[in-house]
């Protein structure tokens, strides 16, 4: 593959606190403004805690979720006195951050998440775009002490409904297990030495660096699963079972067991082999989804360099 | 209280909306309550505050487990109070009064916990020597398992529960799992302990006797909070090598914190602690990054018909 060139990434966001109970991007959005980040070499960057009502409440929302706000759609709709907190916000971020598929939009949105869900360190991102794909390679091959894997979302951009779709070339990092409302420093220090590894790979973009083609796994979400409900109450009738709890990431094959009925009945798992993805999330309760099931996949890469005038 | 006899006994869940173990159990029971029947028992369970639990939320108003206070038991006002301190005067009219002869006999208040404390159970009273043969009983039940007892006696840091307007009020605390989450492994944990809970009333109304035994208890010592800035804001979290480590002894030099650029904050005790509920979410808000303990041995006395 022949070498690819991008324009040079000189303005970054760096977003915390768009689920207002994930702790670890709240934290480290507030040391830097502590700090007074607002360039590090090459890159300018913006600190932005995305909900402060939602932080200032330590919910992860207060009327609807702020990460699904983003779809074309909602960053149009028409703004009256109904209109819920977290569309009147996601819009002035576009306006702040975007807008969304303009050239004026920040050139990266990393949008900092932790999840319940024993994820490690994921990089989320939409389609395939290179850059992300190269961070996440340059992680991957920095970071040994922790599991880093990456998941992608197959949808196009317009339907894209979550805060990073604003940026030009974007990613959220996800960590977990971290129970919301907690601010763990083992997971703090993993996502700051992310984050500090992404701004150390800007520098060297930047600065005219070529990145190497290569491979990476990465992990397609191809369906959800609901927890077994009552059909009266919908309450909930059974556990992710113990033998899936906290195995995000490994292989589930058909007869693995999946949940465990509050009267003892193993519920198994159906159909093709897939990886379970955000086993037991607690904000995913009310979205009906116990768990992802995705595809692995190989990405092709190719190497990439920065475009000079 | 020897000569205790224990038939109203109640199983409470939801006392924080968002701890899923006890809402999880308690509905289920509320359904079908065959498992937790005993002979000569009558169990009832009861979800505390049903509008946190819709909300699955810890409260509404006001922590519902901070709010039995003899104030708020007697506070004028109804509808305009606030809505936790309804409930507590609710509750304490259905299983108190807090106190008197007529309150229920025990009550078991189900808690998680995001701290990694495992099985834990809560005793108010060092002289409740009926609550201590039934936690010598459960500790020896789920043996090689374990399930320590807190013990929170302290003058200033004990607090009002639900569970107070008991006789005998049995705090069970498991964790560690997030708020909001039904962890499989923690909800059966909890379902153990209240099913050797009820079988020691069975057993001792049925006129087993239990007799003296030793107990080791934690003793709540004192509250340490996160450090913090000028504006109350924290500037640092609980350090790696204490995060998780509920019940280990924790000496003064070790790391007890740590800053947000890396630095290390240690422990200035004067002797070894026994620390827990080290960074429950829940207590952020009441300025606690744990609670240390004194290890201590109680002798319970012998009950049961004689």
């Amino acid at each position: 593959m022949e070498s690819v060139s991008f324009p040079p990434l000189s303005s970054i966001a760096i977003c915390g606190g768009t689920h207002g109970n994930e702790m670890t991007g709240v934290y480290l959005v507030r040391e830097m403004q502590k700090h007074k980040v607002d360039k590090i070499g090459s890159v300018s960057i913006s600190t932005v805690l995305s909900n402060p009502r939602a932080v200032d409440v330590c919910r992860r929302y207060t009327e609807t979720d702020l990460n699904r706000c983003f779809t074309d759609a909602l960053l149009s709709s028409a703004i009256t006195d109904s209109t819920p907190y977290e569309v009147r916000r996601a819009q002035e971020l576009n306006a702040q951050l975007g807008p969304k598929g303009s050239e004026k939009a920040v050139d990266m949105l990393i949008d900092l998440h932790n999840t319940t869900a024993n994820m490690g360190l994921c990089l989320i991102f939409y389609n395939a775009d290179y850059l992300p794909l190269q961070i996440f390679k340059y992680i991957q091959n920095k970071m040994l002490s922790v599991p880093v894997r990456a998941m992608q979302l197959d949808i196009p951009l317009s339907d894209a409904y979550s805060l990073d779709s604003l940026g030009k070339h974007s990613f959220s990092i996800e960590v977990g297990p971290q129970p919301n409302g907690v601010l763990r420093a083992d997971i703090f220090n993993i996502v700051k030495e992310a984050v500090d590894h992404t701004i150390a790979w800007l520098q060297e973009f930047n600065s005219g660096s070529t990145f190497k083609a290569g491979e990476v796994e990465a992990f397609t979400v191809v369906k959800s699963v609901d927890y077994p409900r009552d059909p009266v109450t919908g309450e909930i009738s059974a556990a992710i079972h113990p033998q899936l709890q906290d195995n995000d990431f490994k292989l589930l094959k058909p007869g693995d067991p999946i949940f465990l009925s509050f009267t003892g009945e193993t519920v198994k798992h159906e159909g093709e082999e897939l990886y379970p993805l955000f086993v037991n999330e607690c904000a995913y309760y009310e979205k009906k989804i116990a768990f992802h099931l995705a595809q692995k996949r190989t990405f092709k890469l190719p190497s990439i360099h920065m475009k000079k005038d | 209280d020897t000569s205790c006899h224990p038939e109203r006994v109640a199983i409470f869940g939801g006392t924080h909306g968002n701890e899923m173990s006890g809402v999880t159990l308690v509905n289920l029971w509320m359904k079908n309550s065959d498992e937790i029947q005993r002979k000569g028992v009558e169990a009832k369970p009861f979800i505390t505050n049903p509008k946190a639990v819709e909300k699955c939320t810890r409260y509404v108003d006001t922590d519902l487990n901070r709010a039995f206070t003899p104030e708020n038991l007697s506070a004028p006002g109804g509808d305009e109070l606030p809505y936790e301190v309804q409930r507590a005067q609710e509750i304490n009219k259905v299983f108190g009064p807090k106190g008197s002869p007529e309150a229920y006999d025990v009550i078991f208040d189900l808690h998680n916990t995001t701290s990694n404390m495992g099985c834990t159970l809560i005793l108010e009273s060092s002289k409740d020597h009926f609550n201590l043969q039934m936690m010598n009983y459960i500790k020896k039940a789920i043996a090689p398992a374990s399930c320590l007892v807190l013990l929170n006696e302290h003058p200033l840091l004990k607090y009002s529960t639900s569970r107070s307007v008991a006789k005998h009020p049995v705090g069970l605390e498991v964790g560690p799992q997030p708020q909001g989450v039904l962890r499989s492994n923690i909800f059966e944990a909890m379902r153990v302990i209240l099913k050797h809970a009820l079988d020691f009333i069975e057993l001792f109304n049925e006129g087993m006797e239990f007799p003296s035994c030793s107990v080791e208890v934690f003793r709540v010592s004192e509250r340490i909070d996160y450090p913090r800035d000028a504006n109350g804001n924290i500037i640092a979290m609980v350090h790696p090598n204490l995060q998780d480590c509920d019940w280990e002894p924790l000496n003064p030099g070790d790391p007890m914190f740590q800053t947000f650029d890396g630095k290390t904050i240690h422990y200035q005790g004067s002797g070894t602690v026994y620390p827990t509920f080290i960074n429950e979410a829940a207590y952020y808000e009441k300025q606690q990054a744990f609670v240390t303990t004194r290890r201590e041995t109680l002798v319970a006395s012998a009950i049961g018909k004689a």
